[in-house]
Formats: structure tokens, C-alpha cells, sequence
């Protein structure tokens, strides 16, 4: 069977004509399958749909109890059968619940991978690499330009600011599903045991975070604090929220924002950051190929972000490769309009 | 290198100039000599080696990665150095044996003596040495473009508060030091005497004028200010001392301090009295200034021909003396320096020297008739040549910088078209994802009707938000892409109108329209108006004639 008519692009998303069945649909669907949380990933009004039991509660937390007509929860490394195709869910290292979706039909398995990175992060389970003949990559990070380095070394650097700057405030952009505990949960391996101050849009997801028992120490809300006493913390927003008015509560705030995209000047000086602290949960260029290689699949189908260089990439190295135009994940072409795309990175 | 890495990094990030200072007073507190001398003098634009080209730089990269994913990424980031300094691949035996990151006197002292076909080989050593700033540092350095926002007086002011002096006395000692600054630190911290400034003839930083707006007259009282006209040449300081032996040493500043003298030798004679005037140095023919475009030849020749010194005689105008002989007079009240520039320039009666004359005026409105009509108002055959009027407070003394009301520039008002934009092509640096550089055109006969012909070029002028709004439209109504630039819709009903303003024109053989234009900018979006509606080559033809007559060289 040729791979194309077990997955292919359309319109709402990646379609599993044999499986009846879409992989993150842009559009509402009869049957989605969920790789996670993310809203360009996860969206509302589908007839039933498939994920993790994580990236069901995020969904719920985010668009209501009826967000979907149906949902079933499945664990990591349980396979079920949709029509013609059969379905196995593994970790993608991306946020807590992220999946890639391995689809087998008949001797051919292709691994929709999501967003994936291979790098530590203490609130997800990490990265499995799931041997395949069809490896769907995205490509947000596709540049050999993007190395992230070590996320420990940078949330060092946001310590040291601290230290330099004691009566000012550290507002850290980072996004709030899966970015933000992270870096809570690093500061907390660096040693960092005062409150971290967050801004009331990181509340839901963050309480969700530590229900599932991920100790991120002493959480306070920003709301009410006084500007005065707000001197020498470290805040987490909404990248957003780091440029708007709401900033005028903290005393002279050196505005951080966690995100792979920092690694770009260009990129943190539009954004007016001061700050930029390399953290993503993305792979980086080097995570990228090292994982496409180790997953042993001679065709490899790139996706939303950088696709050109990583398809040169894999050309270069005798696989077979193309990009695949999905659309709605970040923007239409170039995956430029910051706050959109970078918000997820 | 590392840690003087680390330094511009963060400098590179923060707006605010009180934190900039703390940084880099950190810094040279925390890092010992010859270090923090050399770091001083990379921030001052005070460090001379022989830079390397940016495609000697291209070539080490070419050599190591892939030249496909090297083009993509230099597209995506935009800046050479940085794209090489993310993309350098780790060197291949990373272990325990490896030497450490060289330090910035290490790098500094090596390229003042390196010679041109080792330069090649140092480099890719230092590159496998240092982290990813590290390496971005080090190319921004031996490039020589070290462009992070800081300007040679902040840093100075930053080592002036290691021993809590006054940024003033740095200034003033200046010309007389060198890298790494050994003396300068150990008098900052109380180890050594002040350093003595012996050069006859030194530089002092220039002071500059704000740009007035119309709100700013009202809190102005004209009896506080001297008008003067506002030349249209090349502000120099032109300063003249004794040395040790009494001989007179003559040199010429651009005012950024840089010295020009070698390419104005015909001015030096004229620079015998021991004094330093600020003025501008303009194209005089027949007693009468001529236009900056023919000035313009003048700049930048490798060769100074008797033939170029006698076709574009030299001139100074001045318009303020900072030292008088042995005398500084910057403390004296702007009035009293007149009086001393107007009895110096008497005194030092050369043809090739003259008093830039003031503007009389009694009210604003006064002054608003003669900086529209200069002829009528005192500069006669030379209001071709005037750009506008200069304000001065009687009472200011002459500090370096851009002091707030103190001086006040106000141009005339720039010619304006209004053009439609053709093509548009992404910006470098800060604006590398942003279509920040516009081709526009206007409409001229074609064998099919109307059609636009290109006119310039421009990449500033509007907002941040206007950027946004551009940038927008561009992505929105692309109909080609070649590359970088993007072929934007541009018919009768459908595409965006730019109103331009500029200097001047002149024409040009190299643009398909037959004109080039001087300085412009883009100064309103005109969403409102059909592209139809804009300006037709005609009108820019007609401008061109009523410009001043250019002498073909």
C-alpha cells in the first residue's frame, strides 16, 4: 500500500481515508485524533475525538465541558483499531499529554509526530522514538541557525539578572500550556525557592499542571500584589501580556521571553524583549535530524515551518522527502506573524 | 572574549541608557586590565587593525555547512556574522584537551600584528574556541561593525563613574590616550595622576541640534535665541594648536571625530591661528556656495588631484569657536563665543574662511518668512544652498551631545510626490522578517497605455505601526516573488500609495526613469487614495528643472 492512501493532506487537516479519520484538524470533523493541547492542534466541535487523557482535560479546561460530541482517552503505547488502520499513541516530549500517533495499515506504518523535541523537561515524559517507514516532522525549528543549548543555562542567565537587577521586576513571556511550568520547574531545579508570581491567565492550566503532580514550589497570583513588593521576583505571562499596559504594575520590569525564536536578534528586538532566554519546546535543528535519522524511515513528510531547508536536508542524506502543506499551523507560508507562532514555541 | 561577549549581548537588548551604564560599569569593574582597556576602546570605535572582509567570513562558513541551508538561514536571519556565528559546527573533538576561549586583548593584539593570508586560519581557531555569542562578538569585531547602540560618550561615561568623576574630564584627556587605557583606570581608581592631553590639536564632541516641530514655538521666546542659516555641506571642526616646539599643527574633524585632513589640503594653510572653529565645509565658485550634490564629489576620493582641488575649491563656513589659542571657551554663553568667533575670523582675514551670518528676526513669524524666502533674507545668491535655519539660546554654553533646548534645527520643507509601491523587499537586521524596503514608481506614457516607472527606493519614514500596516499589505497582495522581493499589485484601482518626500533630484542614467532622488522617505501611507491618482514623471521632470543647475564633471 502506498503511504499516500493511508494519510494525505486536506483541507481540515491529515485525512485516514481507511481509518475515517482526521490527525489534528484545522476544521471541525466527524473523528479527530489529537496529538495535543496546543490550539492550532486542538480545536472544538468535533464529532468524537481520540487523545490523551492530559490533552482531553486541557481542551475541556480550555473551550468547555462540550467541546466535542464524544471523547475516549488513550495511554501512551496502547493501540486501537479504526476501521481499516490501527492507532498507537506515544510520547512526543513536546508539553504534558503530547502524543505522536503511529498509523499502521497493513505492513506500512507512518508516525504523525506532532510537535516533538528531544530535550529534558521535568513536566512531560520524554521523547520515544518509534521505528517507521513514513516519518511526519514539523519543521518549526528548521534551520541549522536553531540550536537551543542547554534550557538550565539559560534560566542561569534569568537568575543572574535577578541578582544584577534586585530592585527591578523579571517578567518572563513564555507561553501558558506547557512553557511556563517548565520554566517554573527549571527554576526550581536551579535552586530558585521563592514565589513565582503569575499573571491570572497562566492560573487554570498551571493548578492543572500540579494536579497531575508536578511540583513547581510556592505559585502566587500577580493580581493585588503591590508594585513595591514586587521588586526582585520573577513573574510568568502570556508572551503577549509582556508588552501591554498590564506591565505599569511592576516596578521598571526587565521583560524575558522564553522561546526558541530568541536565538534570532532580530527576532527578540522586534518583540522589544531584553531578555531572551533560548527555551523551547521544540527540537532544535540538531534534534530534528538526529531523530528523523534514528527513526529509520526512508520517507520523511515535513510540515509546518522551515520545510524547505529540512527537505533539503533529508534529501541530501538519500531519503525520500517532501514537504506537506498543511495549513493553520502557525502562518500560511513563512511562519512569520510573531505573535501567533511564536506564542507556541 | 567570552565574557566581553556576554557584555554586548546584553547591551544589544536594553533601551534604557541607566541600565546600559550600570552594565558596563560592571563590567569594567569586574574584569581587570588590559581587558576592560580594549573592551573600552572596541565601544568607543577606537580600535584600529585591518578588518576582515565579510567574504572572507563567508568563505570559512562555505567551507564548513551545506550552501543551500547557509543561503536559507542568511535569508532568514539576515545578518552575516550572526547567521555564521548560530550555524558554526561544534568542533569535532570536543573534550579536555581543547584550549580555552581566546581573551579580547588575546584577539585585539593578535589582529593589530596578523598577517593577511594567516588572518583566515586564526579565526576558524577562535570560531572552534568560543560559544555562540562568543563567535557572534568576535565576527562583529574583526568585521568592524559593531553596531549595538552605544555611543562612544555612553561608555566613556560609564568609565568615569568606576571613580565617580565627571564624563566631562574623560572627554577632555581623550585625544592623548591610547588602548588598553592603563592610565585613564588607575586614575579612575585612585592609583595614578590624571592623565595629560598633549595633542596640539584635539578633537572636542560636537554639539547637536533637535529637530523642531511646530507645538515647540509656543514655549519658545524668540528674544532667547540667534537664528543662523542652515548650510547644506559637511559639519567639520576645524582646529589649529602649538606643539612643544611652538610649530602650528592644522587639523580637520568630521564630526564624529574623525580625521579628514588629508582630504582637504588645500584648506590647511588657511587653519594658522591657534583656535577651533565648528563650521561647514561647503563648495565655493565664484564667491558663491554651491549645491551638495557638488560638493558631494569631493567626498570619499582615495587621491586628492590638483585637478579635483581646483575645480571644487574648498570653503569653510563657521559658526562657532570652542578655543581661542590657549582658551576654552565651551563654558562661555553661545552670545559671548560669537563675539569671539566674529573678532577671530576678522583676525584671521583668509579668503578660503568665513562668518556664516546670523538671521535677524524679532518674532517667530518673522522668521518663518525668511527661512521660506532666504534670498530676500540675507543669504542672497546663496539660498539655493540653505536647508533651513539654526536656533541657538544666547545663553548656551556649547556641550557635547544633544541637549535638550538648547539648539534647534528646522529644515525647510522637503518636496513631496505621491508614488505607488511596486516591489518590496525584506529588511536586514531588526527588520528581517518585515518587507521593509519599498521600490515605488509613478506613471509615465507607455506603448500600452499608462504605466508606473520605478523612482527610488526607501526603508524609513513611517512608524513602527505603519511598518505593520505595510507589512501587511505586501504578504496580502503579492502577485511574483523573485527571491527576497516580492512583486506587490500595482494597477489604476488596486494597490497602496506612498507619499514621498526628498531632498532633491538629479539625474541618472542608471535608473530606468532617468532620475534618482536625494534622501527620501516614505511620509504618509495614502490608503485613501486610487494608485491612478498619483503623480506622473512629468511632475518629477518639471521639479528637476527648477533645481539648481548641475556642472557636469
Amino acid at each position: 500500500m502506498r503511504p499516500q492512501d493511508i494519510l494525505l493532506p486536506a483541507v481540515a487537516g491529515l485525512c485516514c481515508k481507511p481509518g475515517g479519520f482526521h490527525i489534528d484538524p484545522v476544521r471541525p470533523v466527524e473523528r479527530a485524533v489529537i496529538t495535543h493541547g496546543h490550539s492550532d492542534h486542538a480545536r472544538a466541535g468535533h464529532g468524537a475525538v481520540l487523545a490523551t487523557q492530559e490533552t482531553l482535560d486541557m481542551m475541556r479546561l480550555r473551550y468547555g465541558e462540550n467541546f466535542a460530541g464524544s471523547t475516549q482517552a488513550i495511554r501512551y503505547g496502547e493501540e486501537i483499531r479504526l476501521g481499516d488502520v490501527s492507532v498507537k499513541f506515544h510520547p512526543a516530549g513536546h508539553v504534558l499529554g503530547s502524543a505522536q500517533i503511529a498509523v499502521t495499515c497493513k505492513d506500512t506504518c507512518i508516525v504523525a509526530s506532532g510537535d516533538y523535541k528531544d530535550a529534558p523537561d521535568p513536566t512531560c515524559t520524554p521523547l520515544e522514538l518509534v521505528p517507521c517507514d513514513v516519518f511526519i516532522t514539523e519543521a518549526t525549528f528548521g534551520l541549522p541557525v536553531f540550536r537551543h543549548g542547554d534550557a538550565a543555562d539559560e534560566v542561569k542567565k534569568l537568575l543572574a539578572s535577578v541578582a544584577l537587577f534586585p530592585e527591578r521586576a523579571h517578567l518572563v513571556g513564555a507561553y501558558s500550556l506547557g512553557k511556563a511550568q517548565r520554566v517554573i520547574a527549571l527554576l526550581r531545579q536551579a535552586g530558585y525557592d521563592a514565589p513565582i508570581y503569575l499573571h491570572g491567565a497562566m492560573e487554570t492550566i498551571t493548578e492543572y499542571y500540579q494536579s497531575r503532580n508536578i511540583d513547581l514550589g510556592e505559585l502566587r497570583p500577580v493580581k493585588g500584589v503591590k508594585k513595591a513588593a514586587l521588586a526582585g521576583t520573577i513573574t510568568l505571562a502570556p508572551p503577549s501580556a509582556t508588552s501591554d499596559l498590564w506591565t505599569r504594575r511592576f516596578p521598571d520590569p526587565v521583560t524575558a521571553f522564553a522561546s526558541g525564536w530568541m536565538r534570532v536578534r532580530a527576532r527578540a528586538r522586534q518583540r522589544g524583549v531584553e531578555l531572551p532566554l533560548v527555551i523551547s519546546d521544540h527540537a532544535d535543528w540538531d534534534g530534528l535530524t538526529a531523530t528523523i535519522a534514528a527513526t529509520g524511515a526512508g520517507e520523511i513528510w515535513v510540515t509546518h515551518g522551515q520545510e524547505d531547508a529540512l527537505v533539503h536536508w533529508c534529501r541530501s542524506k538519500g531519503l525520500k522527502a517532501q514537504p506537506l502543506d498543511l495549513v493553520g499551523y502557525g502562518d500560511e507560508e513563512e511562519s512569520e506573524t510573531p505573535l501567533q507562532d511564536e506564542a507556541e514555541a | 572574549m567570552n565574557r566581553f561577549a556576554e557584555l554586548l549581548d546584553r547591551l544589544a537588548y536594553e533601551p534604557g541608557r541607566n541600565n546600559k551604564l550600570r552594565l558596563i560599569t560592571g563590567y569594567f569593574r569586574e574584569v581587570g586590565d588590559p581587558d576592560r582597556g580594549y573592551a573600552l576602546a572596541a565601544l568607543t570605535g577606537a580600535l584600529s587593525f585591518k578588518h576582515a572582509k565579510p567574504a572572507l567570513v563567508r568563505d570559512l562558513i562555505a567551507a564548513r555547512t551545506d550552501e543551500v541551508l547557509f543561503g536559507l538561514s542568511y535569508d532568514y536571519v539576515g545578518d552575516l556574522s550572526e547567521t555564521v556565528a548560530l550555524m558554526w559546527p561544534r568542533a569535532e573533538l570536543a573534550g579536555h584537551n581543547n584550549p580555552p576561549p581566546p581573551t579580547l586583548t588575546e584577539v585585539v593584539t593578535t589582529l593589530r600584528t596578523l598577517g593577511k593570508t594567516e588572518l583566515p586560519k586564526q579565526l576558524e581557531r577562535w570560531l572552534d574556541e568560543l560559544d555562540e555569542i562568543g563567535r557572534w562578538a568576535l565576527l562583529k569585531l574583526v568585521t568592524g561593525a559593531l553596531r549595538i547602540g552605544i555611543s562612544a560618550r555612553l561608555a566613556k561615561t560609564a568609565a568615569a563613574a568606576l571613580g565617580d568623576k565627571d564624563p566631562h574630564e574623560i572627554e577632555l584627556i581623550w585625544p592623548g590616550l591610547s588602548p588598553p587605557y592603563l592610565d585613564l583606570f588607575a586614575w579612575l581608581e585612585g592609583r595614578g595622576e590624571k592623565p595629560v592631553n598633549r595633542d596640539p590639536a584635539p578633537f572636542r564632541p560636537v554639539m547637536l541640534a533637535h529637530a523642531i516641530e511646530d507645538g515647540d514655538f509656543a514655549a519658545l521666546d524668540p528674544t532667547d535665541y540667534i537664528a543662523e542659516w542652515k548650510w547644506d555641506g559637511i559639519r567639520v571642526q576645524a582646529v589649529a594648536g602649538r606643539d612643544d616646539r611652538g610649530h602650528i599643527t592644522a587639523r580637520l574633524y568630521s564630526r564624529t571625530g574623525e580625521d579628514i585632513t588629508g582630504s582637504f589640503p588645500d584648506l590647511v594653510p588657511s587653519l594658522r591661528l591657534p583656535g577651533a572653529i565648528d563650521g561647514e565645509l561647503l563648495i565655493l565658485r565664484e564667491g558663491r556656495v554651491q549645491s551638495f550634490n557638488v560638493l558631494q564629489q569631493r567626498l570619499n576620493r582615495k587621491v586628492v588631484s590638483p585637478k579635483l582641488i581646483k575645480e571644487f575649491p574648498i570653503h569653510l563656513r563657521a559658526y562657532d569657536l570652542l578655543g581661542d589659542d590657549e582658551n576654552d571657551l565651551r563654558e562661555l554663553p553661545f552670545a559671548g563665543r560669537r563675539e569671539r568667533l566674529e573678532r577671530f575670523i576678522k583676525k584671521l582675514d583668509d579668503p578660503r574662511i568665513d562668518l556664516s551670518p546670523t538671521v535677524p528676526f524679532t518674532s517667530w513669524e518673522a522668521l518663518t518668512a525668511a527661512r521660506a524666502d532666504p534670498a530676500s533674507a540675507g543669504a542672497g545668491e546663496d539660498a539655493d544652498a540653505v536647508e533651513g535655519v539654526m536656533l541657538k539660546r544666547r545663553d548656551a554654553p556649547y556641550l557635547p551631545g544633544r541637549p535638550k533646548g538648547q539648539w534647534w534645527k528646522w529644515k525647510r520643507d522637503p518636496h513631496i510626490i505621491d508614488a505607488v509601491l511596486m516591489y518590496a523587499q525584506r529588511g536586514h537586521g531588526k527588520r528581517s522578517s518585515y518587507y521593509s524596503d519599498y521600490t515605488f514608481g509613478v506613471w509615465t506614457a507607455g506603448d500600452g497605455g499608462d504605466e508606473l516607472v520605478p523612482v527610488g527606493k526607501a526603508y524609513f519614514g513611517f512608524t513602527d505601526e505603519e511598518l505593520l500596516q505595510i507589512d501587511r499589505f505586501v504578504r496580502r497582495n503579492t502577485t511574483e516573488k523573485f527571491g527576497p522581493v516580492r512583486h506587490v499589485v500595482h494597477e489604476g484601482d488596486k494597490g497602496l500609495v506612498l507619499e514621498v518626500a526628498f531632498e532633491g533630484l538629479q539625474r541618472s542614467p542608471r535608473h530606468k526613469s532617468g532620475i534618482a532622488m536625494r534622501f527620501p522617505r516614505i511620509s504618509r501611507l495614502r490608503w485613501d487614495k486610487p494608485p491612478r491618482e498619483a503623480d506622473r514623471l512629468e511632475t518629477l521632470e518639471r521639479m528637476l528643472k527648477a533645481e539648481p543647475a548641475e556642472i557636469e564633471v
